[in-house]
């Protein structure tokens, strides 16, 4: 039964990873650029449901427009912290949007509150069934539930359309891509977009399991996101998923099996982790196409 | 060392200190406490600027760790001068070894530098190999792995609590002589073999290796001396503050400080000292504004977070639009040669910032 309990906390955890990570990594895929304001998308989503939280509408709607607001402040990223120095050094661009997720935060701050703030939820969230003897929330096999299907279309779309066909060749000559006529700014903003609209899902589920909102909640997905694409690969979507998935079930398992008194270190060991992956395959596990220009 | 005997090495070094230390004396003779506050704390991040420079400008490679290496030096020098009969109540479980020491803070200052350099150096050498992107998520990784080991290390750094009872140090004119000496330091580093050779690597890694440079050891002793500066930064700030706790030395402090570079221009040693002058300036300015604004309650709420987004705006504009930063390429001792006439030296291609 431990093992049915374990399996499935690793799969609700992974899910959540995956997406984040898959967020993460559709921007550096086809751009090299390293997202640091990724985690603030986040942010905004939930801000955005604590603003609409007095209002009449259903949760539903909300959580869309929650989502419709992340994918904006991902458009609005790639217009202040990426076009601007799109053409410079990997440092610039780095700074740049580490740069605006402090602004984001510091805008949190400044114009809401430092303090955190309720979200609202849906009662389903609460809730649990009871499957043989297992008491399971049911937020979990959502968790599981949506993301598989949200995966399952992002590779339909990656594999079926047009649009999917002009961000993978983006993603592996860019300088060839656009001489075939694929407008390379439709392809960035629409890359931003699509990992807006993740981050808007990860969102509604991270804060179902915290309730609450609060300028630095960007952190730890954007941090997760990084390992899972470290450990998968940075140039690889199917490797953004495994690793999501993997992180999931290393977590997973230290929080079974560390002693409590190491629990605290538990961060240190899996960043640790990172840093060992990265020397020992610094393309991560599952290597993507070789190129990384963006101009 | 003979780079001293270069005219416009000379020359940098004057019109460098001689900024820092005017703003020394006339913080000294005002007698304002809160110019000689302000003026320390600038001496103070001008010194953990100028580490970080030593590393990125001459590397090219953008390090988070930084910050945490700060961190190690402060923590380190703390224990280590604390008197002991006040280590009993702020560290009740530090190690026995440990709790009967209490040194001088000059020597302790020293100390945690030279430990954040060594714990650098063991855990840097292997980082070193790695480029672009792979290299900034490790460094990220690093201040992670730094920053949780502060937080949770409590027999050490007393865990996510503040750290109490930190001897008082750090003068004006300790903090002052520090930033001067770290510009000499940062200066005769970027022109020894090793700055030179590393640049060579950051301009063009392949051809660079391809005669003979050894990229990954190049790198790590760049490493190594930006951790010390930024241990005995470190460890001047928490003599100065006296009480702190681990969330100092994190992705805050990092954008500060990082920002201070990049808007100075990272690649050359007078833009770490004019980023710093610049961003402290502008920076305390805004406090001031905040400040007043705050007190006076014209505003419904309190401002804060104000001063981090003119940063953020200001760091983006200069990445945009002069992306070298204010001092690109040629220290300021190379401008005055240049007037007078003689030939501008050959400098790195434009734009690998």
């Amino acid at each position: 039964m431990e093992y049915v309990q374990f399996t499935l906390d690793a799969l609700t955890l992974g899910s959540l990873y995956a997406l984040m990570a898959l967020g993460l990594v559709i921007v550096y895929g086809i751009l090299r650029l390293v997202n640091f304001a990724y985690g603030e998308l986040i942010m905004v989503a939930g801000y955005t449901l604590y603003l609409l939280g007095g209002s009449p509408l259903p949760w539903l709607v909300m959580a869309a427009v929650a989502i419709l607001m992340a994918m904006l402040a991902g458009i609005a990223t790639e217009y202040v912290a990426f076009r601007p120095v799109r053409e410079r050094s990997v440092t610039a661009v780095l700074i740049t949007s580490f740069a605006f997720s402090t602004l984001l935060q510091n805008a949190a701050l400044l114009f809401i509150s430092p303090r955190s703030r309720q979200v609202p939820m849906p009662d389903l969230f609460t809730e649990a069934v009871q499957i043989g003897e297992l008491i399971v929330p049911i937020r979990n096999l959502l968790t599981i539930v949506c993301a598989v299907s949200l995966l399952g279309l992002f590779a339909l779309l990656l594999r079926k359309t047009a649009l999917g066909l002009a961000l993978r060749a983006a993603s592996s000559q860019f300088r060839m891509a656009r001489m075939l006529g694929i407008p390379a700014d439709m392809v960035i903003s629409t890359a931003f977009a699509i990992s807006g609209l993740l981050a808007g899902v990860v969102s509604l589920f991270w804060l179902g399991r915290i309730g609450s909102v609060v300028p630095g909640i960007g952190l730890e997905p954007l941090l997760v996101a990084f390992i899972a694409t470290v450990i998968g690969g940075m140039r690889s979507l199917q490797g953004a998923v495994i690793g999501g998935y993997l992180l999931a079930l290393i977590d997973t398992a230290f929080n079974y099996l560390l002693p409590q008194d190491l629990l605290a270190f538990r961060d240190a060991f899996t960043f640790s982790i990172v840093i060992f992956i990265l020397l020992w395959r610094p393309q991560g596990l599952v290597p993507g196409p070789a190129t990384g220009q963006r101009t | 060392m003979t780079a001293l005997c270069r005219p416009t090495v000379l020359m940098t070094i004057l019109l460098l200190i001689a900024p820092v230390l005017a703003f020394t004396v006339a913080a000294d003779l005002l007698e304002v406490r809160l110019l000689e506050r302000i003026t320390t704390l600038m001496c103070i991040n001008l010194v953990l600027v100028l580490g970080l420079q030593v590393f990125m400008g001459n590397s090219g490679i953008l390090s988070f760790a930084h910050i945490g290496f700060m961190g190690i030096g402060a923590y380190a020098s703390a224990v280590l001068t604390m008197p002991v009969q006040m280590k009993g109540m702020a560290l009740p479980e530090l190690y026995d070894v440990l709790s009967t020491v209490a040194v001088s803070p000059y020597l302790g200052m020293l100390t945690g530098g030279l430990v954040a350099a060594a714990v650098a150096a063991v855990l840097s050498y292997p980082l070193m190999r790695l480029s672009d992107a792979a290299a900034v998520i490790t460094s990220f990784a690093l201040l992670m792995v730094l920053h949780t080991v502060m937080v949770h290390w409590s027999a050490v750094t007393n865990g996510p609590r503040t750290l109490f009872g930190v001897p008082r140090a750090t003068e004006l004119y300790l903090a002052a002589g520090a930033a001067c000496l770290m510009v000499v330091v940062a200066l005769l580093f970027k022109e020894s073999r090793t700055g030179l050779l590393l640049r060579a690597v950051r301009d063009d890694e392949v051809a660079a290796a391809s005669l003979g440079a050894n990229v990954s050891t190049l790198r790590w002793r760049g490493f190594v001396l930006s951790a010390f500066m930024a241990g005995l930064g470190g460890a001047l700030w928490g003599h100065f503050i006296t009480s702190f706790s681990p969330s100092a030395f994190y992705l805050k402090e990092t954008f500060v400080i990082l920002g201070m570079l990049v808007i100075g221009g990272p690649m050359t040693v007078s833009g770490a000292v004019v980023g710093t002058l610049a961003v402290t300036a502008a920076f305390e300015g805004l406090r001031m504004a905040e400040n007043a604004v705050n007190i006076a309650q014209v505003l419904p709420t309190r401002i804060v977070g104000l001063t981090e987004i003119v940063l953020a705006v200001a760091m983006i504009a200069v990445l945009a639009v002069r992306p070298g930063g204010l001092v690109r390429l040629h220290e300021v001792g190379e401008w005055v040669r240049f007037r007078r006439g003689s030939r501008r030296p050959s400098g790195a291609p434009p734009d690998s910032m």
